[in-house]
């Protein structure tokens, strides 16, 4: 510990502070990241069903899907958060705070990870869902058994890199009051200057993203065959 | 039984519409083995999946069993596409799923209890010989294997009918006959009609019953295997003949004025086709005797369609113009086919 104080001499006094703002973190990568990853996943199956060609070819909703994710993403995720505060207190309540940040993070999300989501389902052998269909299943089944199913090594993958970019997101989230360790970083160590507390949450940062890479290489081991 | 009335299937694209089936009226009886022959591209692939309507025919009808499913809603279609199995080209497998697992895929509708899938699934892995492989994964495959899993896959729900897509296109052609005996096999002993569609002679005159010749989205040829192709009547059925056998050759030879090819004045070069009992040998040593000309082979070979022996002969007669001509007269009368390839 006395190691640890003498190479970053502020952790004493900014220990408790650390540890409360990566709670913040932890949570709001959490909440939000769980809530996005399925919104994702519907609306990246959504567009793959209902492309040309899709096994419930929709011209309408793909096109006004590609639109919504299109216009979204173009939106800095800064002013994004500005603009849907009236959102989130419609939805949530409030929109400072962690619980504020949720709606925020979500809609910066939802539409990179459904993109994700696309291209990996889209890589997907067509035979295999022509086969599927000879074999008399509905669009539902095909959706579960074939498309999730036979893409969790690249659903993973993508997951992944969404969640590593969505803890880049949350750091922004303390525009808003929301805390976190991005806060944590802009206010002790660029305002007041504590060097090693910047390199600290970039420590820390690093610790979680090697976590999450190690849950998910893992698991793309374990389904790839 | 399969009846096809009047299929049409024009697709819509960008770069504007390919009339890929273009009225096709056929009819496969019940266990027998139907094969679609052609040239890629000639709208096989597409004819084969209006059967089962993985591909909605423009217009037409398609019927099983006098069940005319052009006619039915997605739901209904989906049942009777549980009795259609089918096979394609590059196997379809599942990746992660072991193959006990890819049999066991389709059988998740069926009404069948743990214990009776588990059995079913062992009894047609022993079917296909790949019991000890009931834990593998596709990867871990050769095609022919591959192929042999997909077979078992399709024939998981008891269809009635087999559909076979290239099926053996991807395979090297020892494995071809391999999985061709299995596909005679299952047509044999579970009584499944089988549709064939392949670009390869080889396939289609090992087990095929009955045959159709498609060109440019149309049939433009069908009936008994042997009888098409011992009396081709379209060009396009000839050009397949000669992709199994060397005949070609004896064409390029007369081209490039190949000694062996050389004939003199009055000489007849002659391609003969028979099939069945007319047999070649004893007409030549015949020919030679009764008319006094000489025959001289310079090609033969023998195919055997469904195990009906069809044989090709290229000869050179030399002799006498009026001996020549009373050779060819008998030859004639015995019902083997006569093309003139040089005089």
């Amino acid at each position: 510990m006395s190691l640890l104080y003498t190479v970053a001499p502020n952790l004493e006094k900014l220990g408790g502070e650390l540890i409360k703002c990566l709670g913040e973190t932890l949570k709001m990568v959490f909440v939000s990241g769980t809530i996005s990853f399925f919104l994702g996943l519907f609306f990246g199956v959504l567009l793959i069903v209902t492309k040309k060609g899709g096994i419930l070819q929709n011209v309408v909703i793909y096109r006004i899907l590609e639109k919504a994710i299109d216009v979204i993403r173009s939106i800095p995720f800064l002013i994004l958060m500005v603009l849907l505060i009236p959102v989130s207190r419609a939805i949530v309540g409030t929109g400072s705070g962690v619980t504020g940040s949720y709606v925020a993070l979500i809609a910066g999300t939802v539409p990179f990870f459904s993109r994700q989501i696309e291209s990996v389902l889209a890589d997907l052998d067509e035979g295999l869902i022509e086969a599927s269909e000879s074999m008399g299943f509905s669009p539902i089944e095909i959706i579960f058994s074939i498309y999730l199913k036979e893409s969790i090594p690249g659903i993973t993958r993508v997951t992944m890199i969404t969640f590593v970019s969505l803890i880049g997101l949350t750091a922004m989230a303390g525009a808003i009051g929301a805390g976190g360790l991005g806060d944590f970083a802009i206010r002790y160590g660029y305002q007041m200057h504590y060097t090693d507390m910047s390199w600290v949450t970039v420590i820390v940062i690093l610790i979680i993203i090697s976590i999450i890479q190690f849950i998910g290489n893992f698991i793309i081991r374990k389904t790839t065959h | 039984m399969i009846r096809l009335e009047h299929v049409d299937k024009i697709f819509n694209t960008a770069a504007g519409s390919v009339h890929a089936v273009r009225d096709v009226s056929l009819q496969i009886e019940d266990g027998e083995i139907y094969g679609i022959i052609g040239f890629s591209g000639a709208g096989k692939s597409t004819l084969v999946r209006c059967i089962n309507l993985l591909e909605r025919p423009s217009s037409g009808k398609v019927f099983i069993d006098d069940v005319e499913l052009t006619a039915l809603d997605e739901k209904k279609l989906r049942e009777v596409r549980r009795k259609i199995g089918m096979i394609f080209q590059h196997f379809n497998l599942l990746r992660s799923r072991t193959v006990y697992q890819n049999i066991e895929f389709p059988l998740r509708k069926s009404k069948l209890s743990k214990a009776e899938k588990d059995a079913k699934i062992s009894s047609l892995l022993e079917l296909v010989g790949l019991s000890e492989k009931r834990n593998a994964y596709p990867s871990q495959l050769s095609g022919g294997q591959k192929q042999r899993v997909a077979i078992a896959r399709a024939l998981a729900n008891d269809p009635k009918v087999l559909l076979c897509d290239e099926a053996t296109s991807a395979l090297d052609p020892q494995t071809t006959q391999s999985i061709l005996k299995l596909l005679a096999r299952v047509n044999k002993e579970m009584g499944i009609t089988i549709v064939l569609i392949t670009h390869e002679m080889a396939v289609v005159k090992d087990i095929c019953d009955r045959v159709a010749v498609m060109e440019e989205g149309a049939v433009v040829e069908s009936g008994n295997t042997v009888d098409v192709f011992s009396r081709p009547g379209e060009e396009i059925t000839r050009d397949f003949i000669e992709t199994a056998s060397n005949i070609r050759k004896i064409h390029d030879l007369i081209a490039d004025e190949n000694e062996l090819t050389k004939i003199n004045a009055g000489d007849q070069m002659l391609l003969l086709t028979y099939s069945g009992s007319n047999a070649g040998e004893p007409l030549i040593s015949y020919l030679s005797r009764a008319y006094g000309i000489n025959a001289n082979i310079i090609y033969g070979n023998i195919d055997f369609l469904k195990g009906k022996p069809l044989g090709k002969l290229v000869v050179t007669l030399s002799g006498k113009a009026e001996q020549i001509r009373q050779a060819r007269e008998y030859i004639d009368s015995l019902g083997v086919e006569v093309e003139v390839i040089k005089e």
